[in-house]
């Protein structure tokens, strides 16, 4: 205790007639107030468009990782099962064509299953075309092999092709590779777009943030001058914005967040419910069944994280700068 | 303690508002700083400040050239100077307490280890019953009190003071001066700028005279 507060407090009363306050009354605890008022952020605008933005980045990430799912689902697929096709010739007995296709694919290593696809199978094959209660033998169809060969270990397409060409009569092999290549160029165009969509919103946000932080400054100028002037460090000055701007991007995008899920969970359940319905088949095709999924969940949770992170760090960083603006102004004059 | 060689200020391309400062403020030393109105007392505690830059000469604080100063340096700098403002500087939002216990707050304390202090302080310039008001309530008086107990609330090395008695009765203004003295007892450098001659009339200190820009000294 300083010598200064030792002194007789009787003598130096000041008389003004009023009750003495009690010491217990005055030492009594006291919730702070913020040192930057939250009223004085224009805070509410802010959360709506941080709300917009993680409800947007929501969807778009949760379309690529979709679109990224369900083309390594067809890649997987695809590259499991090639196709051999007999197209019937006149003059040639389809059937020994097909054994003798069957025959000459199964002794190729790296396959691990030959089936001919079965007439019936055809025939549901091609009902919607040409309805049902026709006569497959009296219709040009090609017949079809199904052939499961190994991931790992594939087969050599090219010796199969020209084997089966040379000596099978309208034989040929359809190894799905135009196809693949095309998914996934198609795939990979998606999520290459929907990543620069996102990148370019989180630009955005950061950038609205940057502008509501300056704004905040600009406001409660005289209170970083006073703040200045009691010795606060630059980090304890950005720290006191930096609380309230944490709080509202958790707001806008937990609300953003929470909307994307339901939204997500909405469409999922419409696409389940439409399933025979051809343009929820497309969709299905594209995003596969567009389940949620407790990867999804965790993702948005990040997500929300991630936003507030950016909001907090983007609000520090720009009263850091501009602090020392500020700072310089009051010492130049 | 604080040295000026020389030192001289304008406002943008003004006249010279000081000029040719050469001075000492020694360590527990006491001295009036005075002058008309507009003489450029409010510079000149600027400049001890460290808040606004000399256009010419030199000014060392605390044994380091104030132009080598960083940003980052200022803080440590300002926490080892009090001042009080003319016009107060009090943050309307926080109670009279807070506001006194700013500067504490500011450097990460933690409150049960000050609350005494401050409260002890706010009694000692009268303002007990005050503790929870805010400043826009307060009277000119109190308001400047508050600001005083803030500057001293961490016992600076040096206390700068822009009239700290200018709105406060003769024996309101002599119980703050008794303050100011004891606090330069105890070690602490004192420059306090008034033109109350009654209140320098009441102890024998140096007075730093300003006029036209130059200032003559009166031990
Ligand atoms: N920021 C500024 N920009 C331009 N001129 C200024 C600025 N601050 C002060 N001045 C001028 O500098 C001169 C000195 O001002 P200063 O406030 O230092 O005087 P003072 O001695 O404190 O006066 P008072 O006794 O009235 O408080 C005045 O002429 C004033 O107009
Ligand atoms: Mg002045």
């Amino acid at each position: 205790m300083p010598e200064r507060k030792k002194s007789d407090p009787q003598q130096d009363k000041v008389p003004d007639g009023k009750q003495p306050v009690s010491d217990e009354e005055l030492l009594r605890d006291r919730s702070f107030h913020s040192i930057v008022p939250q009223d004085s952020i224009a805070g509410s605008a802010l959360v709506l468009v941080i709300a917009i933005m993680a409800f947007l980045a929501s969807l778009t990430l949760s379309a690529v990782v979709l679109v990224n799912d369900t083309a390594r689902g067809w890649q997987s697929d695809i590259a499991r099962e090639v196709t051999v096709q007999v197209r019937p010739i006149d003059g040639v007995d389809i059937t020994q064509s097909v054994i003798s296709a069957r025959q000459i694919v199964g002794k190729f290593s790296g396959v691990e299953a030959v089936s001919v696809v079965a007439d019936e199978n055809l025939q549901l094959m091609l009902q919607p075309w040409l309805g049902s209660g026709f006569d497959l033998d009296q219709l040009p169809v090609p017949r079809l092999i199904s052939v499961r060969v190994s991931r790992t270990n594939p087969p050599d397409y090219v010796a199969m092709a020209a084997e089966l060409t040379q000596k099978v009569p309208g034989a040929s092999l359809d190894n799905h590779r135009a196809w693949l290549d095309r998914l996934n160029t198609m795939a990979r165009t998606t999520i290459v777009v929907g990543i620069l969509v996102f990148a370019l919103m989180m630009a955005a946000t950061v950038l609205t943030v940057v502008f509501a932080t300056r704004g905040a400054m600009a406001g409660n100028r005289h209170i970083i001058e006073v703040l200045h002037f009691v010795g606060a460090e630059r980090a304890y000055i950005a720290g006191q914005f930096q609380k309230h701007f944490l709080l509202l991007g958790l707001k806008g995008a937990l609300a953003g967040g929470v909307l994307a899920i339901i939204a997500l969970a909405f469409f999922g359940a419409w696409v389940r419910g439409n399933e025979a319905d051809p343009s929820a088949e497309q969709v299905t095709a594209f995003f596969g069944t567009f389940s949620v999924g407790l990867a999804g969940y965790v993702g948005t949770g990040m997500l929300i994280f991630f936003i507030a992170m950016l909001t907090a760090i983007t609000s520090r960083l720009t009263v850091f700068r501009h602090v020392g603006t500020l700072d310089q102004s009051a010492v130049e004059t | 303690m604080i040295r000026f060689e020389d030192v001289g200020v304008r406002y943008g391309s003004g006249k010279d508002v000081l000029r040719d400062l050469t001075f000492d403020i020694k360590p527990a030393s006491f001295q009036f700083l005075t002058g008309p109105s507009g003489a450029g007392k409010t510079s000149l505690l600027r400049l001890l400040f460290l808040s606004l830059q000399p256009s010419r000469g030199k000014i060392t604080v605390f044994g380091r050239d104030a132009d080598s100063l960083s940003q980052t340096d200022l803080p440590g700098i300002r926490r080892r100077i009090g001042i009080v403002f003319q016009d107060f500087r009090l943050l309307d939002h926080l109670t009279l307490y807070e506001n006194v216990a700013l500067p504490l707050r500011v450097r990460g304390y933690e409150e049960s280890g000050y609350r005494r202090d401050v409260i002890d302080l706010l009694k000692w310039v009268g303002l007990a019953e005050r503790v929870d008001a805010f400043p826009p309530i307060l009277s000119g008086g109190e308001k400047q009190r508050a600001a005083i107990a803030r500057a001293l609330i961490d016992q600076p090395e040096v206390l700068l003071a822009d009239e700290p008695t200018g709105n406060l009765d003769p024996s309101l203004a002599r119980r703050l001066l008794r303050l100011f003295v004891e606090l330069n007892r105890t070690g602490t450098s004192v420059v306090i700028a008034t033109h109350d001659l009654d209140l320098m009339d009441q102890i024998s200190a140096r007075r730093m005279v300003l006029n036209e820009g130059r200032m003559q000294i009166y031990a």
